[in-house]
Parts: structure tokens; C-alpha cells; sequence
């Protein structure tokens, strides 16, 4: 029987047994299809789960390394994919009936690159519907919980890709951030996220929320993982034309460096006070401690239009949205009702897109068509283009003094499921932190930190420069090593175990 | 000023979204708190402030004009809702209301 401890450890030192030829990719895919079958009824992490293409994959991987082939650093290590990523084998759903089904003709350019790699991909993973929520329960699909309390949301929208890394069913997961898709889930289940510079990972074959704004980045249990995984996903691409053609930087070497002496740390004032948990202030605060202790020069600094960050973005989002929504009209793919010979086409997409999408999706729409339409676009769209320009501003004049910026990830610990469903403006801000670097497009992380009271995550956010997104990582790396050296193991390793789950630590 | 039913209904129109009269009911409120919490960046957003349309600058990205692999005519009708003769079929376009 095959070790079970291998389901806690880090994907970089599952590579390291995998290269020594100690335990193969087919062993640990396995492993892993069978935590999923064990737990995947409870958490509803994986929508689709790919056991036999995983498997040969897998064997694929093994007989090549058995060849004697120079493969990639995270060759033969499983991962899960949020459903937001056209896969040409595997249904691309984006936790919507409009989608259900559908299998697209083409892979994404980030799972060509993870297949290049030789990642095993295990099966796509649950999200709010089209990426629209921050709990992961407005998947049409059923919501998914957190392995820390079942009672608890996973954050949201990449909620099944956290739970899974969270859970141990698998040990590295792909997401999407548009808001905060990838942080506030890494905050809440105690993994890291990181958002990288827009335009930083190809968006091709994403399937498009809010163009300006979505950026696919790793989510992973470690910051070496997840600067692994960035490093597989990166880089230009000529089918994104917001693609970076510039270098990617160093950053698994920034993961491991574990030094942030004499790095200029921001600590934004906006970001904290009313409305921010006691536990989320405190763990946030013992974290920034720690920074200067090891001799990092913190400041305090101000980024007064950060207060705005939440409007402007619940306007440009909807409309973008509204825009990039219309794709879904009943014609070339997904679903079509109502086409009984007696609707013309019109009527037919009208029926279709009221029965296909959610009401989350619905509230969007609406909002977005109001903020673009003639008479309201100067007063919404136009002005929160402004201040758009103000936030960037702001992350331009705190970057004159700092090399990084830092917060809470997010204002609270995981909620409860149904807590903020009939509230939409109290989901909304659990993205109130996050949102400032989607609008002005730098690089953000959100690495674990410690738990509260009730024994729930909590996650501390770095954000950095355009295009410095080594420097997430060493800060990432530095934190990590110093908070698991005070706690004595990972945080992960404090969470009470699930009943049916087979990952145990060494 | 108050997002009415109505409204909603118009909006969801132009949105090509069927929505029930109870649909436009319940979102109609829920929806004007969102646009009365929202509408502050009106207030911010004065004097001379450029847009900001993406994060990055972005310039226009050309690609040589040759024949690059596709997409095959089966592929492309793959997940179609309904196909004839290696083509979409839709539901007819121009009707009596057209």
C-alpha cells in the first residue's frame, strides 16, 4: 500500500522522490483519485473527476522518466484544475447550467503548458458561477465546503481549487483572479494564492469574465509550490494580445531565499479597522512583527482611494461582464431551450440565458447593462474608469516608498454557508482588499499566517509592483519558514482531520 | 433614484435575459442598494482624471498574415446545439416582429 503521508507533503518534495525514482507519478495519481473518491462527496471540490486519463497520463509521465527523458520540475505531480479552463478532454462548465456539458475543441494555453510540463491533471474543480461570487455557492452545481469546518465556505469563486489543495486532494491546483478568486480562498482555507501581474499568465482559453481584470495564477500548500507552478504557467504567449513579452523572473529562487532584510514594507492604512475580524488584525499584525524582526523597514501608508476600489470595480466588473456574457446566445455551443419552431432566434436567446443563468450572474447583467447605457455611462462607467486611474495612483506613489504593500487578505475568517447570499453588498466585501491590484494590475499574494480563535485561517496579502512578482515570493518564503518554525509544522497540520480522509502527516 | 421593476425589466431586454415579473420584483431593490453603494465614484471621480480602460498600457499586437492551424469544421460544430449539413442551425433570425 502506498504511503499516505505522501498526500500532506509539498508537491516539491513529491518531485524529489519522484526524480530519485522512490515513488512514481502512477502511485501518487492514484493516491490521490483515491482521497478524492473519499472525500469529494463531502467537500464537492471536483465537478468532473478524469481517473483514466489521469492514470495514463500518469504511466506516460513514468515511462518517460524511466527512458531516461530530461522532464520539468513538477513533472508527474497531479493537479486540479478550476472549470473555468478549456480543457479539449474534460467538460468546461464554469459552474453553470449554460455550460453544462460542454466539452471545448481547444486546451487553454495554461493546460498546454501544465501538459508540456508533465502535470497529471485529476479533473476540473468547482467555482461560483462564470467566477461571479466569493463563497463558491453560486455554482449551479451545489456549493462546495471547507475542510477546516464543513459548515464553512471555501472562499470564492476558485472555492472547489482551495478546498482541494486545502483537503489534500491534490496537492496543486490552477485558478483565475479577477477580484480576488484566487486570494480570498487561499486566505480562508489556509493555502497560499497568488494573483500574478496581469498579462503575466495567458489568459487564452480562459473562458473571459471581466477581460480588464482576470488573471489565471497557482494555488498551492507551499510558497516554493506555488512559485514552481507560476513558473510553469508564465511567460508570453501570441494567442493573449495582453501577454507580457518579457522575461519571467526568478521566482522559486525568491521562494527559497528566505530574507527580506532591508526590504521597505508598507503596511496600508485603509486596509484594517471597522469591519475587519479581531483575530484577522491580530494574526496580520504578529506577521508584520516578524517582517521587522528579521529586519525589513515597515511603514505605514496611505492609499486614501483604496475606499473606492469596491464601487469602481462593482461597476467596470458587471459591465465587462454584461459585454463578455453575450457570447452565450443559444447558437454556437452550450445550452439552447425554447427552440420549438415558434421562437425566432431572439426569443430563443432570451429563454435560454433567463433558465441558464443563476441569479448572482442575473444581478451582474442587469447592473452591468444599466452602467453602460446611454445616460448612465459618464456617471458609472466613466467615473469608475476614473478612479481606476485614482487606485493606480495610489499603488504608484506607496510603490515611490516601498518595495511591497501589505494587508489582510481578506476582512474575516471563512463564513458560513448561506450567511451573505441574500446580502450581495456583504459578499462583495470580502473582496474589499483584494480588488485594488486587479484594478490597477500588479502582483498579489495571500500566504496563510495563523488561525483564529474557533481555529479558522487566516491570510496576510503582499501586493508588489508590476512585473515584481519574485518579490510575493520572498516575502511568501520568509513568512512561511518563520511562522512554521514558531508553530513546530504547517498550518495545515492544525486542522482536525475529516473522518473519511486518508492524508496523514509524517 | 429608485430602480423599479420596470426598469429591471427594460434592462434585462437589452441584456437578451427572459426574466419573470417575480424575477424583476425581487432584483429591483436589491440592485438599487448596489447602485446606491456604488454611485460614490461619481463623487470621487471629479475635475480632470484620465480613464483607465486596462491595467497595463497596451498596444496593438500584430501577427504575419499566413495560414495557422485551426480549428477543424467538425471541431467547430462540436458543442453546437444543433448543426445541418456541416453548418449551425438557428432558429429563424428575422420573424414577424422584426
Amino acid at each position: 500500500m502506498t504511503d499516505t503521508t505522501l498526500l500532506t507533503r509539498p508537491a516539491h518534495e513529491l518531485a524529489e522522490l519522484l526524480r530519485s525514482g522512490e515513488v512514481t507519478s502512477e502511485e501518487l495519481t492514484s493516491l490521490h483519485l483515491e482521497q478524492i473518491e473519499a472525500l469529494n462527496p463531502t467537500l464537492n471540490a471536483f465537478l468532473v473527476v478524469d481517473a483514466d486519463g489521469a492514470m495514463a497520463a500518469a504511466r506516460a509521465i513514468d515511462a518517460r522518466r524511466a527512458a531516461g527523458e530530461e522532464l520539468g520540475p513538477l513533472a508527474g505531480i497531479p493537479i486540479a484544475v478550476k472549470d473555468n479552463f478549456c480543457t479539449r478532454d474534460l467538460p468546461t462548465t464554469c459552474g453553470s447550467r449554460m455550460l453544462e456539458g460542454w466539452v471545448p475543441p481547444y486546451d487553454a494555453t495554461v493546460i498546454t503548458r501544465l501538459r508540456e510540463a508533465g502535470l497529471v491533471i485529476l479533473g476540473k474543480t468547482n467555482m461560483d458561477e462564470f467566477a461571479m461570487g466569493s463563497s463558491t455557492e453560486t455554482s449551479a452545481f451545489g456549493p462546495t465546503r471547507n475542510p477546516w469546518d464543513t459548515d464553512r465556505i471555501p472562499g470564492g469563486s476558485g472555492g472547489g481549487s482551495s478546498a482541494a489543495v486545502a483537503g489534500f486532494l491534490a496537492p496543486l491546483a490552477v485558478g483565475s483572479d479577477t477580484g480576488g478568486s484566487i486570494r480570498q480562498p487561499g486566505s480562508v482555507t489556509g493555502t497560499v494564492g497568488v494573483k500574478p501581474t496581469y498579462g503575466g499568465v495567458s489568459r487564452y482559453g480562459v473562458v473571459a469574465m471581466a477581460s480588464s481584470l482576470d488573471q489565471p495564477g497557482p494555488v498551492a500548500r507551499t510558497v516554493l509550490d506555488a512559485a514552481l507552478l507560476h513558473e510553469v504557467m508564465a511567460g508570453h504567449d501570441a494567442h493573449d494580445s495582453t501577454s507580457i513579452d518579457l522575461p519571467v523572473p526568478a521566482l522559486a529562487d525568491a521562494a527559497r531565499a528566505r530574507d527580506v532584510k532591508g526590504l521597505r514594507v508598507g503596511v496600508v492604512k485603509e486596509l484594517g479597522g471597522e469591519g475587519y475580524d479581531e483575530a484577522v488584525e491580530a494574526r496580520f499584525l504578529e506577521a508584520v512583527e516578524l517582517l521587522k524582526g528579521a529586519g525589513a523597514e515597515v511603514v505605514e501608508v496611505s492609499c486614501p482611494n483604496f475606499t473606492y476600489a469596491l464601487s469602481a470595480y462593482y461597476l467596470i466588473h458587471p459591465a465587462e461582464v454584461s459585454s463578455n456574457l453575450a457570447r452565450f446566445d443559444a447558437m454556437r455551443y452550450g445550452l439552447r431551450l425554447g427552440d420549438d419552431g415558434t421562437n425566432g432566434a431572439e426569443a430563443v436567446t432570451s429563454i435560454t440565458r433567463g433558465e441558464g443563468f443563476g441569479k448572482e450572474v442575473k444581478r451582474r447583467l442587469i447592473i452591468g447593462t444599466h452602467a453602460l447605457s446611454s445616460g448612465y455611462h459618464d456617471q458609472y462607467y466613466g467615473s469608475a474608469q476614473k478612479v481606476r486611474t485614482l487606485v493606480a495612483r495610489d499603488f504608484d506613489a506607496a510603490f515611490e516608498v516601498c518595495d511591497i504593500l501589505v494587508s489582510p487578505t481578506t476582512p474575516t475568517v471563512a463564513f458560513r454557508l448561506g450567511e451573505r447570499m441574500d446580502d450581495p453588498m456583504a459578499m462583495y466585501k470580502a473582496d474589499l482588499c483584494t480588488i485594488p491590484s486587479n484594478l490597477a494590475g500588479n502582483a498579489s499574494a495571500s500566504f496563510p499566517v495563523g488561525l483564529s480563535d474557533e481555529g479558522l485561517p487566516i491570510g496576510l496579502q503582499v501586493m508588489a509592483p508590476p512585473l515584481a512578482d519574485d518579490r510575493l515570493y520572498r516575502v511568501g518564503g520568509f513568512l512561511e519558514g518563520a511562522l512554521e518554525d514558531s508553530w513546530g509544522g504547517p498550518l495545515l497540520q492544525r486542522m482536525n482531520p475529516l473522518p473519511e480522509t486518508k492524508a496523514v502527516f509524517a | 433614484m429608485a430602480l423599479t421593476a420596470d426598469d429591471v425589466a427594460r434592462l434585462a431586454g437589452l441584456a437578451r435575459l427572459h426574466l419573470t415579473d417575480e424575477e424583476c420584483a425581487e432584483l429591483a431593490p436589491e440592485l438599487d442598494i448596489i447602485l446606491n453603494s456604488v454611485e460614490q465614484v461619481s463623487r470621487v471621480a471629479q475635475g480632470d482624471i484620465p480613464m483607465m480602460t486596462h491595467a497595463l498600457p497596451l498596444t496593438n499586437v500584430m501577427r504575419d498574415d499566413v495560414v495557422m492551424p485551426s480549428l477543424t469544421p467538425e471541431q467547430a460544430l462540436s458543442g453546437a446545439p444543433a448543426t445541418e449539413d456541416g453548418r449551425f442551425r438557428v432558429p429563424q433570425i428575422l420573424g414577424d416582429d422584426s
